[in-house]
């Protein structure tokens, strides 16, 4: 016990010497003045010790939900296994979700709802993501240069030609692929954290020319006024704001349906084991008649397609985009959303994209500390949760027994 | 004319130096970090930005108890914001990377982007969002007059620090035991634990002279631009980062060159061209490059293996 205080004691004084200077003193450099805020450290210092002696004592922290955690991660991972659970289960789920999905925008404000567009949009491009991440292992940096691809050849078409929302969609979808695989050529003979700076610095470049070359991008002040989605080629959203908004929801929602469909499709498809392959061995691949090349650019062209796809929805959903909507660290945002839900996993992913999304949402209340608990959680999700909130199970069979039934995996 | 374009070349020249030199001490930090245990350590840029920020504070509060002595202050500040900075790398291994020592590869990465991002909001929270003016800690020295338009006093300390950094650190690393031992750790860390080596310690112990070389990075971009904010580590990590892959990701050499290289092509780039494509410069090389040498210059070409 005393051991356990002394070493709570240590790490508390050492948090308290490592955040005395940032914390603890303000400088005001116009009357050249220093004020020490001794409260805010010791209050930090009393935190951290209170929080250590938990942590050695009962182990409170590591055994807790966390943990316990696992029976509903099992309980989701079973979801797309038609075998595991009871068809009932599952439809009842399934319903329930859809119900839930389908009344939202009945019972909630015109901002829940576009909270709500704005997690879908995530879990879109978490899905895309998780094609080139997830499926194939190669690490992109760079796949927000994708969404400002969708997103700016629709802002560009609608202020020059006028042309609408569904148009533009495919359009988006097919000029980002056609950037997936411009930007796969020259990077397929790199491996690993090569290919990961490389596709970062591509991405920096798309946002950079962006920002700079004004006379078509518009620059930093970005594009407005672009038009929202129009209903039959009526433009008849564009008398209500409410109207517009459950009108982009419900094409989101049906859009991510169909990404959900796709995916889960690809995962089982030729293509994708083959991409699953790549990820573990190439050579092996490469022997078995795998052709390395286009499966790469594959899993690129396809995980661009759903970047381009949401960036043209989250064009016509703002109304305005510019450069700094692309940055470096959305790109980092939406990685995390794949690893943090579980790498190749798609209930993960949703599950990634909820909780990164509606976490600095709900989190308002925190003001400016919600981005600092958003940094925190990352770190704690990964340090208790390695392998992401849900795991992907890889294929396995498992031994049914004659009398006591399915046994658990 | 002709000295005009000269004189206009050295200057491109000299400034490109110096910002390579301390891209090239940053990406030293990605680098030796890599080399060991194979992470992209993103919070690295943090630690440069903390680095910067306790030099400032340091020096404001001498300044404040009458402190006005140059070398005082310099050296005071320089070694506090080192210390700092150390203390920093040292418990950010602990607490965010050696957990998952034994994850899936991206796990790590993760967690240094929620690193990353907690830190930059501690400092944005504790301080303030605005850029805070960096003290001139360096007084003028009168032999650099006659090239002052050329090279300033600050570049001249960056390029004599930034050289005894590296031939400091060279031998340490050539000569020394524990240098030796860091050898032996980047190159089987099994091996190395079985004839004795604390693994653990090394990883440590490569943190933290990572982190010092961050930190004197920083204070001497302070001095140069002349004012910093919460927001200056992560473009430098990024160009770090850029500039250690150049150079071959786990090879010394390579991150010095890769550092200048880089400094070089943004500054002939921005000098020759057009400011505004700064950045497009050093990516659009590190493509180029990493498209004819996929490990890097100086990288090692590792074959794989069946």
């Amino acid at each position: 016990m005393i051991d356990t205080l002394l070493k709570s004691l240590r790490t508390a004084l050492w948090f308290m010497f490592l955040t005395f200077p940032i914390l603890a003193v303000r400088i005001d450099s116009l009357k050249n003045a220093v004020t020490v805020r001794w409260p805010a450290v010791i209050i930090l210092g009393a935190v951290i010790f209170l929080i250590s002696v938990l942590w050695h004592t009962a182990g409170l922290v590591k055994r807790s939900w966390f943990f316990r955690f696992d029976g509903f991660k099992q309980f989701i991972q079973r979801l797309p296994d038609q075998d595991a659970l009871s068809p009932f289960m599952i439809r009842t789920t399934l319903g329930a979700a859809a119900v839930f999905m389908i009344s939202l925008p009945f019972f909630a404000s015109s901002y829940q709802t576009n909270v709500m567009i704005n997690a879908l949009l995530y879990v879109m491009l978490g899905l895309g993501l998780n094609i080139v991440v997830g499926l194939a292992g190669l690490l992109d940096l760079g796949y927000v240069a994708f969404y400002a691809v969708g997103a700016y050849l629709y802002a560009l078409l609608n202020l020059h030609l006028g042309i609408g929302f569904w148009i533009a969609l495919p359009m988006g979808a097919a000029l980002a692929a056609f950037f997936g695989i411009l930007l796969g050529i020259p990077v397929l003979r790199l491996k690993g954290d090569y290919l990961a700076i490389v596709t970062l610095g591509f991405g920096e470049i798309i946002r950079l020319i962006l920002e700079n070359w004004d006379r078509v991008f518009k620059g930093p002040s970005g594009i407005s006024h672009i038009s929202r989605p129009s209903l039959f080629g009526i433009g008849i959203m564009e008398s209500s704001v409410h109207h517009a908004i459950i009108y982009m929801y419900y094409i989101v929602v049906v859009l991510v349906l169909s990404t959900f469909f796709f995916v889960s499709r690809l995962k089982h498809s030729r293509i994708g084991r083959a991409l699953l392959a790549l990820k573990e061995d190439e050579i092996a691949c490469q022997a078995m008649g795998i052709d390395k090349m286009k499966t790469k650019l594959t899993a690129f062209a396809l995980g661009a397609t759903w970047a381009g796809m949401a960036g043209v929805i989250f064009a016509a959903k703002t109304t305005f985009i510019n450069p700094a909507s692309f940055t470096f660290m959305e790109s980092a945002i939406i990685l995390s959303i794949v690893v943090i839900g579980g790498m190749g996993s798609i209930p993960g992913v949703v599950l990634g994209a909820f909780f990164l999304v509606l976490l600095p949402e709900y989190f308002r209340e925190l003001g400016d500390y919600r981005m600092l608990v958003f940094g925190g959680a990352m770190i704690l999700v990964m340090v208790f949760k390695p392998r992401g909130l849900l795991e992907n199970t890889k294929p396995t069979v498992t031994y049914v027994s004659q009398q006591t039934g399915p046994d658990t995996p | 004319m002709f000295h005009d374009k000269a004189g206009y070349f050295f200057e491109l020249f000299i400034g490109g130096l110096t910002k390579g030199s301390i891209y090239a001490l940053i990406a030293l930090g990605y680098t030796m970090v890599y080399g060991i245990i194979e992470l992209i350590n993103f919070a690295h840029g943090e630690i440069y930005m903390i680095g910067a920020f306790t030099a400032l504070i340091t020096a404001a509060a001498l300044t404040a108890f009458g402190v006005t002595h140059p070398l005082v202050l310099v050296s005071v500040s320089g070694i506090t914001a080192v210390v700092y900075a150390s203390a920093y790398g040292y418990t950010l291994e602990k607490v965010a990377y050696k957990p998952l020592r034994n994850a899936p590869r991206l796990s790590p990465l993760i967690s240094a982007i929620g690193m990353s991002i907690f830190l930059q909001n501690f400092v944005l929270l504790a301080q303030t969002s605005n850029y805070i003016p960096f003290p001139n800690l360096i007084p003028p020295l009168p032999f650099l007059e006659p090239v002052s338009h050329i090279m300033g006093t600050v570049d001249f300390i960056i390029l004599c620090t930034t050289a005894v950094i590296m031939i400091l650190l060279t031998f340490l690393i050539r000569k020394t035991r524990i240098g030796t031992a860091m050898r032996a750790t980047a190159q089987d860390k099994t091996m190395a634990r079985l004839l004795g080596i604390d693994v653990d310690r090394i990883i440590s112990f490569t943190f933290i002279t990572g982190s010092a070389l961050a930190a004197v990075g920083g204070v001497m971009v302070g001095s140069k631009m002349g004012q910093i904010n919460f927001y200056i580590g992560f473009i430098a990590g990024i160009k770090a980062f850029t500039a250690a892959v150049l150079g071959g990701i786990g090879s010394i050499p390579g991150a010095v060159l890769g550092g200048l290289i880089l400094g070089w092509t943004e500054s002939f780039g921005t000098g020759y061209l057009t400011s505004d494509y700064e950045d497009v410069f050093a990516f659009s090389l590190l493509v180029l490059i990493l498209i004819f040498k996929p490990s890097g210059l100086l990288g090692r070409n590792t074959t794989p293996k069946v």
